[in-house]
């Protein structure tokens, strides 16, 4: 059994649910694993009472299908933030606090403007987040090479292996200009690559998305948003052959705890 | 009111995925003029806002900003050379539009309110194209004729969604003075689906009341009296011939199944065959509950909403069962026609089998993965008797408070509709997949197709969990087949219940009473709430957006009252209603075929059979339909479907992990081989669940807390020849149960499952018997895998290998059916199973494999590809039967209990002693090199392949 970390009073997230989200639990009991005190609140609470986020330091958007991805995914709800709450997590950002987006969550930040953010975040609209080349959703486990240093959430130096799970996952760009800023702007947090950490075609990169892209940082380093799932594997347990990996540890590392405890260590140290 | 008009297209550059695909079904189709498809995503929105606020929603709301582009109204054909042919699909009038409801949110979110929002489908075929291919191609992919309308290049808009509000006028059927010709003319003409019998115990009961019945009191006998809701056939009297000797039972299920759980009387067992799944305990404060369900016709008329509706419709059985559960896990069985056959061969009324694959995997995928329940474990079959009947097996697991597993609804209590909203949708679906399919149903019974949006079932979930844990109400259970009228019928059974149907919220005005008493809208549970509790339990479904309505009380006069605007539209004596109906008696006959052995001359080589077997569609690799399962949301998974080295060989069972702070386990399997079923439905049977319990005691499930489910799907039982093999398969279910100590927990039949085709022709699909099981794994850490672990680690097998060819893929691919059907050696086969548990359990045993279709060659073969390391085998140490001496009998029998159990060396001691007077030996070694080698018991190589070629085979003809 894994024993949590000592949860440190001081530290707390919030994951949010919505229609239709439905990673809440494990992502709730990741951060707890990693220290922080967490706890799942709906979106109509913050919309009541806006004050809700003050007593947080974390804000993750978990994963699941908001409004069952209605239109397009993350729309429905990334649209319902602009309209409520955009001005709140905006401040969020600017106190110096942290915002996590997992798949759907990646694709409400993505949408919402709030990645790969900048001057005109919320307006810009020059990358998003659409259908597999495949057509088709698929659960399947893959190789992340970090590409920033300066994205408080991940240990540059370390690649990591975790499972995708979703149907539009791929990362677009209006052109090429964009997508040169954003390798300029230093926006790209992790690449899909081999376990040699070479870039491929699919299924390598599972959805064919530019660049390999499997995740954005924003400029401030404290909002990522990734399509992988860190929440997925947070127990040697989870990993989809441990059972060949049981005498070499080393091997099976929990890849996805580095992500909430990078998260929790920054809070700490800083807020 | 102004009708604004958005059409959604891919921007371009920017990859048409769905346009895309359906060129490919298209060229499937055999139709290659077309050289490209365009789809477009239409918005057809009613309402006052103007042009600058139209332009605004179309940026901001339905448009991608970098894949997609906007244009306001109706776009022409496009520019070029090509023919263009425009094909527009809209839902049917009154069919459920989630992704209208989304949008109709996101413009209220923009402060604009709307009269109506409908979405449609928009392609643009360019190409030469007859107007009979247009059809060809709107008709196979383009679009359901059960829920949607094509319109080719018109100009009009569909019909606009206006309903005229209802009416109340009571409608009498009167019953009294009919013969027994009028009484079988008014159940056919009104779709009862009453027999003769039937309708005589109700004309003689409203002859005793003095007056005729309404509409709604003939629906609501209709459906709670129906096979699918009642069971009659399986709990009938039955004489049976058995080979010319007679038995007899008074109530078939109630000496097989029910009397093995009966004279097991576990412990553990919680709740049986009593609510709307199985109750077993799982640890000192949690308890399981298990429930597989078959959604067979609508999948055959619909496969994507039928499938999903399937999916969506056994996740509310543990939601609803005891005070409800939490659903942790999915189970999907499908049996499919071939999927290469010819279009020219697909009767009428029949979609093509690949069609239907796609459709039902698509669905199960789309509602499964949007609930946030891992996927888990399933199978897929296939046989061309499964053609115009596929089966859609849909398997929910539920976690629940020990405490909290039985209801107590009281007399006093409201009674409250909660989730979705009732609809036209789902109308007589229970006595529909009561009845045989014929060509015509299509047309007949588009009705009965229910559509889901499994979004909405997410969030009553949400609600429900929290209401359940604030002990706010007293009673719960799912609205399922018969809607409305079995869950309050049914919790309601013992007190009585006073319903006002006016106040059950609709999608859309016009529904009558009957209509909404009867309808099997999705996503609406019924539960009951104390007065008190109403302010409370409103607050919680109100907090997040879940509908919540009182629509009457509970009695205590053990009456039924359905009102309307205070006006009396039906009463029914409870009693009646759920004990009213006649007692049923059948005749069922088994007679042994008279087959026999083929004669196959014996070779020196099988490595071109081994590689047939493996790329025959049933031993396939599924990894195309598992990868689009979500079987990892949770966090739970232990044992995943796809394991090995590279993530993709075929485990035996599923292991998930059901609490984040307890490291016990729960093992979750399937069994079924219908092809077993042409010679023996006894064997077959016993074999299903061997294989059950084989694939839980593989990944290291404890032997002694195995809980079983069975799931009939069968021809029509009014035949003695075809219920005849139910019965037989009846016996084996006692049989295995006792056997194994391993208690049925719950179970569900799916009867006549037959189609009459245009020309009188009639497919009945084989006996088929799902045999689904769970057990429980002390320490998920001692967890074993199927796939080869290091070189040199020692291999054995446990279990006899016996003269087993008939009805095996050996001889399958060989076009030979066989005589000699895999039987289960009801002493042994216990003792093996719980010497590889208790082996398992300490540690001795780093991979393990049930050894099932193909044999033992397959067996190996599929243990090192997912290993990615050799196997080097020699018979000489295979523990077999006397009559076992043919090497393609070694190779390919299928005979069942047999295990590959992969050891260190350092381990072969202990693992013998505790094997010992079991049929067991060792067969060979894992290698470095990459390849299998398989010496037959004279020494001689007879099998040598590389491992890429054996996994290409397996792995290629279902990678669509």
């Amino acid at each position: 059994m894994i024993q949590k970390g000592k949860i440190s009073n001081g530290v707390k997230a919030m994951v949010l649910r919505a229609a239709g989200i439905n990673c809440d639990m494990e992502t709730d009991y990741a951060l707890e694993l990693a220290g922080a005190k967490a706890q799942r609140v709906h979106i109509n609470r913050i919309i009541e009472d806006k004050s809700i986020l003050e007593q947080f330091q974390i804000i993750v958007f978990p994963g699941g299908f908001s409004y069952g991805d209605d239109v397009a995914a993350g729309k429905i709800l990334s649209n319902q933030i602009i309209h409520h709450l955009f001005d709140a997590i905006q401040r969020f950002i600017d106190d110096g606090k942290l915002v996590l987006g997992i798949c759907n969550g990646f694709q409400v930040l993505v949408k919402m403007g709030i990645l790969p953010g900048g001057d005109s975040a919320g307006a810009r609209q020059d990358v998003s987040i659409t259908y597999n080349d495949s057509g088709k959703f698929e659960d399947r486990w893959v190789y992340l090479a970090p590409q920033t240093r300066s994205c408080i959430f991940i240990e540059p130096d370390r690649q990591i292996y975790l499972p995708v799970a979703h149907g539009e996952g791929k990362v677009v760009t209006k052109d090429e200009a964009a997508l040169e800023n954003l390798k300029s702007g230093g926006h790209i947090a992790f690449k899909y690559v081999d376990k040699n950490g070479q870039e491929g075609t699919y299924p390598i990169n599972p959805n064919n998305s530019v660049d390999s892209i499997a995740g954005l940082t924003d400029t401030t380093g404290r909002v990522l948003g990734l399509m992988p799932h860190p929440e997925r594997f947070v127990r040697a347990t989870q990993h989809p052959h441990w059972s060949r990996l049981r005498n070499t540890p080393a091997e099976n590392r929990c890849d996805g705890m580095t992500i909430f405890r990078n998260a929790v260590r920054f809070v700490q140290r800083n807020l | 009111m102004r009708q604004w008009r958005f059409e959604i297209f891919n921007r371009p550059g920017s990859a048409d995925v769905h346009g895309n695909s359906v060129l490919e079904d298209i060229n499937e189709l055999g139709i290659s003029s077309v050289e490209a498809v365009q789809s477009a995503k239409v918005f057809l929105i009613e309402a006052d806002f103007d042009g600058a606020f139209a332009k605004r929603l179309a940026k901001e709301v339905l448009t991608d900003p970098v894949c997609e582009e906007c244009y306001i109204g109706r776009s022409g054909p496009p520019a070029g050379l090509a023919k263009a042919t425009l094909i527009e699909v809209h839902l049917k009038s009154g069919v459920t539009d989630p992704v209208a409801e989304s949008v109709t949110s996101a413009i209220a979110d923009m402060a604009v309110a709307v009269n109506n929002v409908r979405t449609a489908r928009k392609y643009i075929l360019l190409g030469e194209l007859t107007t009979s291919q247009i059809d060809t191609i709107a008709k196979k992919i383009l679009a359901n004729d059960c829920i949607e309308v094509v319109m080719i290049g018109s100009e009009a808009e569909p019909p606009s969604p206006h309903l005229k509000p209802y009416e109340l006028q009571i409608t009498h059927w009167p019953i009294c003075d009919l013969d027994d010709d009028g009484l079988v003319r008014l159940s056919k003409q009104k779709d009862l689906f009453l027999n003769l019998v039937e309708m005589q115990t109700i004309r003689d009961y409203y002859k005793q009341l003095g007056r005729e019945p309404t509409d709604v009191e003939l629906e609501t006998l209709a459906q709670t009296w129906s096979e699918h809701c009642v069971h009659k056939t399986l709990k009938s009297s039955v004489d049976m011939a058995i080979d010319g000797r007679q038995v007899h039972f008074e109530n078939l299920l109630k000496e097989t199944v029910f009397k093995a759980t009966e004279e097991l009387n576990k412990k553990w067992c919680i709740s049986v065959f009593a609510d709307n799944a199985g109750v077993v305990e799982f640890d000192e404060d949690s308890a399981i509950c298990f429930k597989v369900e078959t959604h067979n016709r609508p999948s055959a008329l619909d496969p994507y909403g039928g499938a999903a509706t399937g999916i969506g419709g056994v996740i509310r059985d543990p939601m609803g069962t005891g005070m409800g559960a939490r659903p942790i896990a999915n189970t999907d069985i499908f049996c499919f026609g071939r999927p290469e056959i010819k279009i020219e061969d697909i009767p009428k009324g029949v979609l093509h089998p690949r069609r239907i694959m796609k459709g039902v995997v698509g669905g199960v995928r789309d509602y499964g993965n949007r609930m946030g329940i891992p996927t888990v474990n399933g199978a897929i079959y296939f046989d061309d008797r499964y053609l115009a009947n596929p089966l859609v097996f849909c398997g929910n697991i539920g976690l629940m408070d020990k405490d909290k597993c039985f209801k107590n609804p009281q007399s006093g209590n409201l009674v409250m509709v909660v989730g979705g909203r009732t609809g036209r949708d789902g109308i007589h679906g229970a006595t529909f997949s009561s009845g045989e399919i014929t060509h015509e149903y299509e047309t007949i019974f588009s009705h009965a197709v229910q559509i889901g949006n499994a979004i909405t079932e997410k969030k009553m979930l949400d609600v429900l969990l929290q209401a359940n844990k604030a002990g706010l109400y007293e009673a719960i259970t799912d609205c399922g087949a018969g809607g409305l009228s079995s869950a309050v019928g049914e919790m309601g059974k013992e007190l009585g219940a006073k319903i006002d149907l006016e106040k059950v919220p609709l999608k859309y005005t016009g529904l009558n009473y009957t209509e909404i008493w009867i309808s099997e809208a999705q996503e609406r549970m019924v539960i009951a709430v104390r007065d008190e509790n109403l302010h409370a339990i409103k607050k919680i479904f109100d907090d997040e957006d879940v509908e919540a309505t009182v629509i009457g009380r509970f009695t205590n006069d053990e009456k039924l009252v359905l009102r309307y605007n205070g006006q009396k539209v039906g009463e029914l004596d409870m009693q009646f209603l759920h004990d009213g109906g006649p007692k049923y008696s059948r005749k069922a006959v088994w007679q042994s075929p008279a087959l026999a052995e083929p004669a196959m001359a014996e070779k020196d080589n099988y490595n071109d059979d081994v590689l047939e077997i493996l790329s025959s569609y049933n031993v396939a690799s599924k990894e195309w339909v598992i990868r689009q399962y979500d079987h990892e949301v949770q966090g739970s998974s232990v044992v995943k479907p796809l394991t090995g080295i590279d993530n993709d060989g075929p485990s035996d069972a599923a292991v998930i992990k059901p609490k984040f702070d307890s490291d016990k386990g729960l093992a979750i399997s399937c069994g079924m081989n219908p092809l077993y079923g042409d010679i023996d439905p006894y064997w077959m049977a016993l074999a299903g669940i061997d294989e059950a319990i084989r694939n839980l005691i593989c990944v290291g499930g404890r032997v002694d807390r195995i809980a079983l489910l069975d799931n009939f799907s069968w021809g029509n039982c009014t035949r003695p020849e075809t219920f005849g093999p139910l019965v037989r398969a009846a016996q084996a279910c006692y049989d295995g149960a006792i056997a194994f100590e391993a208690p049925f927990i719950s179970g569900k039949d799916s009867l006549n499952n037959e189609f009459s085709c245009e020309d009188g022709r009639q497919i009945a699909i084989p006996a088929t018997l799902l045999i689904s099981a769970i057990s429980i794994v002390d320490d998920i850490n001692r967890c074993v895998t199927m796939d080869a672990k290091r070189a040199s680690n020692l291999l054995f097998i446990v279990g006899e290998t016996k003269n087993e060819l008939g009805a095996s893929h050996y001889y399958k691919i060989h076009g030979h059916l066989g005589a000699n059907v895999p039987r289960v050696d009801l002493q042994k086969a216990p003792k093996i199973a719980r010497k590889i548990s208790l082996a398992i359990a300490d540690g001795l045993v780093v991979s393990c494999h049930d050894c099932s279709e193909g044999g033992l060659a397959v067996a190996l073969a599929e243990m090192a590809f997912a290993g990615g390391l050799g196997i080097e085998a020699d018979f000489r140490g295979l523990p077999k039967s006397y009559d076992c001496s043919r090497t393609d009998v070694q190779l390919f029998s299928e005979s069942n209990s047999r295990y590959v159990v992969e050891v260190e060396p350092a381990n072969y001691d202990a693992f013998a002693r505790m094997m010992l007077n079991l049929p067991f030996g060792q067969i060979g070694e894992v290698t470095q090199e990459k390849s299998l080698i398989i010496k037959a018991d004279d020494g001689k190589t007879v099998i040598q392949s590389d491992l890429d070629s054996l996994k290409q085979a397996w792995k290629r003809p279902l990678s669509w």
